[in-house]
């Protein structure tokens, strides 16, 4: 019991994180222009077929240094010349253009890469048990992506709080007008904090490809997760999408870990329901089935009872 | 008199719905007409949300593929006579079981519109797809339910053996919702359902609950998109999980976006757009989504009122009877931008293209030899250019065809 519970936190610790790296960068982006990205997790997959290509030729590492280059100039552009000029016709717009780019990039990565799933490895340097267990293993690659995770998670929060250019960045969040005015350059630093915060995204494609399948439909599978987070931690709260984020990975992967059903609780309470009945789905219900949609359901009951999420701020 | 000018553009539909198949009577022009009706009713329900309620919906699919589901139930009840009636009455079935189910989500998530709302649409539809495959017994798992139309009572002698017995039925059903779609929009609701979008303060103090507004709104879409999964239910005969997914979520939102929200006919134009590209281009393309994709981000940068708000666009010029002196401006940029188009479709297919020799319009091209990419290349850049220098002439027309010259204001 003790050793499921042991590696169902680690690999919640996992998932998590890599869950906060996506969505650091969107959170980011979301308190800057007040838009949810709804193409992130495109990047995010992006990231993770650009590596796959650079490490057919240049190996593992040189993927993870340039693959986010490229994809955080990408979303650089698309700032640019998408969002910004969409920005004139109000949110819904924004929303809609992003949703739209998170359509044409599935279908452009097919169209360059294929529909099938890339053989894409984790470096053999990593290739190693991390320690042993009860038995059994823990890879290194996993505790690599802790590494990066933690380390990008405690530069960013340096970056932002301690630095220069974080002062500047969080000045233009609330006072964009006033920055202007002291001579810094808005749409600039907006277009920055989009090709970072997609950057980011890439990393976490880079490193999560190898692990979680590199395939058209990456972005599908994580996305939609990736708003869940955002939106529970609090739009625009840093802090409240890494607790949102190990939460959810903690959460999906004790689910996945367990083996109690509906059948175990009836048993406690001493019910007992026939196989015939119409209702058998329900009574047959285990935890790790409904693993995939307890996010969802966390998402509906926190926007039902607290809309600003764990961390946001109360609305004017 | 003014009652027949007024409908005189509701016949004209009704005519056009009836008289389709008979000048298109192919199997596969029948079971496109049958996907453009599905597509107009559930299109325009979706406008009744984001373009006449302002609330942006990524789960609408949820009251269609639920109206779907219970009204393959409801063909199966029929089969094995628990209940006895009509296939035709089977929408209503999908009607009421949308609306049901709106009822209950639309009673929490109708508080706030925008981000909100569209972040709660957005769980609804993620939770409500996952959890249809874990209720095997209702929703059928991956294989979706299966049914079977031609039981119950015929209606007048008419078993809807055919594909063209159900296309008139749904001919009739998407002219109903149609018409009470629209009366929606000028009844008091659907005024302040305007209202609210725009300005939600102001409406909340001359004394309606902006929330209850929604509410309505949200309901009487939940009905409507449960018709359009009722006749979906009739055509198909079965329904599967992928009907209340995202992906139909997200393609009835392209519908409405292309087709031009805010507009009555916007939806149903963009209806017949993306279901004739969905039936007639993937004949010619495995690449139509990806069309599909740049079409729909053009839209959303240059056309940001879709194609209805094209057509709008020239409502100035046509009153000042200014028009025709559009058609040559337009005539003339279209020559080279569809030459640039049809250059890069090129590049695109020869790119993706497997075979040795590519069939390209009436041309057969070389993918593999370095002088047909140049030679595209070249018709690309080239008109590409023309285009841009032609651009400033078709801005000039269009900005004289639209301002009223000072003279003639001052002469009046």
């Amino acid at each position: 019991m003790l050793e499921v519970f042991i590696f169902a936190t680690l690999n919640g610790l996992v998932t998590g994180l890599l869950l906060f790296m996506l969505a650091s960068g969107l959170t980011l982006i979301f308190s800057m222009m007040g838009v949810l990205n709804f193409a992130h997790a495109s990047f995010y997959m992006l990231g993770a077929y650009f590596a796959y290509s650079i490490s057919l030729y240049l190996g593992f590492w040189a993927g993870l240094i340039f693959a986010p280059l490229i994809v955080g100039v990408l979303g650089a552009l698309v700032e640019r010349y998408g969002l910004r000029r969409v920005h004139q016709s109000g949110h819904v717009a924004e929303l809609v253009f992003t949703f739209g780019m998170a359509f044409l990039i599935e279908e452009a990565v097919q169209f360059f890469w294929g529909p099938d799933t890339k053989n894409y490895q984790s470096p053999d340097l990593l290739d190693f048990p991390l320690f042993t267990l009860f038995g059994q293993e823990f890879p290194a690659y996993r505790g690599f992506m802790i590494g990066i995770s933690i380390s990008i998670f405690i530069g960013l929060y340096y970056l932002l709080t301690r630095s220069r250019v974080g002062i500047i960045i969080q000045a233009a969040i609330t006072h964009p007008h006033t920055v202007a005015n002291l001579g810094h350059n808005v749409p600039f630093i907006f277009m920055g904090v989009f090709g970072v915060g997609t950057a980011l995204a890439g990393i976490a494609g880079v490193i999560a490809g190898p692990i979680l399948t590199t395939f058209p439909g990456m972005a599908v599978v994580l996305g939609s997760i990736v708003f869940v987070i955002v939106v529970i931690g609090g739009l625009g709260s840093l802090v409240g999408a890494f607790i949102a984020s190990l939460l959810i990975g903690l959460l999906q992967s004790y689910a996945i870990a367990s083996d109690v059903g509906v059948q175990d609780l009836l048993n406690v309470l001493g019910l007992e329901f026939d196989r015939n009945h119409p209702l058998t789905d329900l009574w047959t219900l285990t935890l790790p089935q409904v693993a995939p949609i307890l996010p969802f359901l966390l998402l509906v009951l926190v926007l039902i009872f607290r809309p600003t999420g764990l961390m946001g701020k109360r609305e004017q | 008199m003014a009652f027949i000018r007024k409908s005189s553009i509701w016949i004209v539909y009704l005519v056009v719905l009836l008289a389709l198949p008979q000048f298109f009577d192919s199997v596969l022009a029948i079971s496109i007409f049958n996907q453009i009706a599905i597509a107009i009713v559930f299109a325009l329900s979706y406008n009744m949300l984001l373009g006449q309620g302002g609330m942006l919906s990524f789960g609408h699919a949820v009251y269609f593929g639920l109206g779907g589901f219970l009204a393959v139930h409801a063909l199966n009840m029929i089969e094995f006579e628990t209940i006895y009636f009509s296939i035709i009455y089977i929408p209503l079935v999908g009607a009421f079981s949308g609306l049901l189910a709106a009822l209950f989500i639309g009673s929490f998530s109708t508080h706030k519109a925008g981000t909100v709302f569209a972040m709660i649409s957005l769980g609804i539809g993620e939770l409500i797809a996952a959890s249809s495959l874990i209720f095997d017994s209702f929703f059928g798992g991956e294989a979706g339910v299966s049914g079977d139309r031609t039981f119950g009572p015929s209606f007048f002698g008419i078993e809807f053996f055919q594909d063209v017995e159900i296309y008139y039925l749904a001919a009739a059903w998407v002219f109903i919702a149609t018409l009470f779609m629209y009366l929606f929009t000028q009844t008091p609701a659907g005024r302040m359902a305007n209202a609210v979008r725009d300005n939600p303060e102001r409406a909340q103090f001359i004394g309606y609950s902006a929330r209850k507004i929604r509410y309505i709104s949200f309901c009487a879409s939940g009905f409507f998109a449960g018709i359009a999964g009722g006749l979906f239910a009739l055509n198909y005969e079965f329904i599967t999980e992928e009907n209340l997914n995202a992906v139909t979520s997200g393609r009835v939102l392209l519908m409405a976006y292309i087709g031009g929200l805010g507009y009555f006919i916007g939806p149903i134009i963009g209806a017949v757009i993306l279901t004739l590209m969905n039936s007639l281009l993937s004949n010619y393309s495995e690449l139509w989504m990806l069309y599909l994709g740049i079409m729909f981000v053009l839209t959303v940068l240059f056309l940001p009122r879709g194609f209805a708000g094209f057509i709008m666009m020239h409502q100035i010029a046509w009153v000042r009877g200014k028009l025709s002196s559009l058609v040559m401006p337009y005539l003339i940029t279209s020559i080279p931008s569809s030459l640039f188009l049809m250059a890069c479709v090129a590049m695109i297919e020869m790119s993706h293209t497997e075979e040795e020799v590519f069939h390209y319009l009436w041309m057969e091209l070389n993918p593999s030899g370095l002088a047909t990419w140049l030679i595209t290349l070249f018709i690309a850049c080239s008109s590409f250019y023309a285009v841009r220098l032609l651009l400033p002439q078709l801005k000039d027309a269009w900005e004289r065809a639209n301002t009223i010259p000072e003279k003639e204001s001052f002469g009046k």
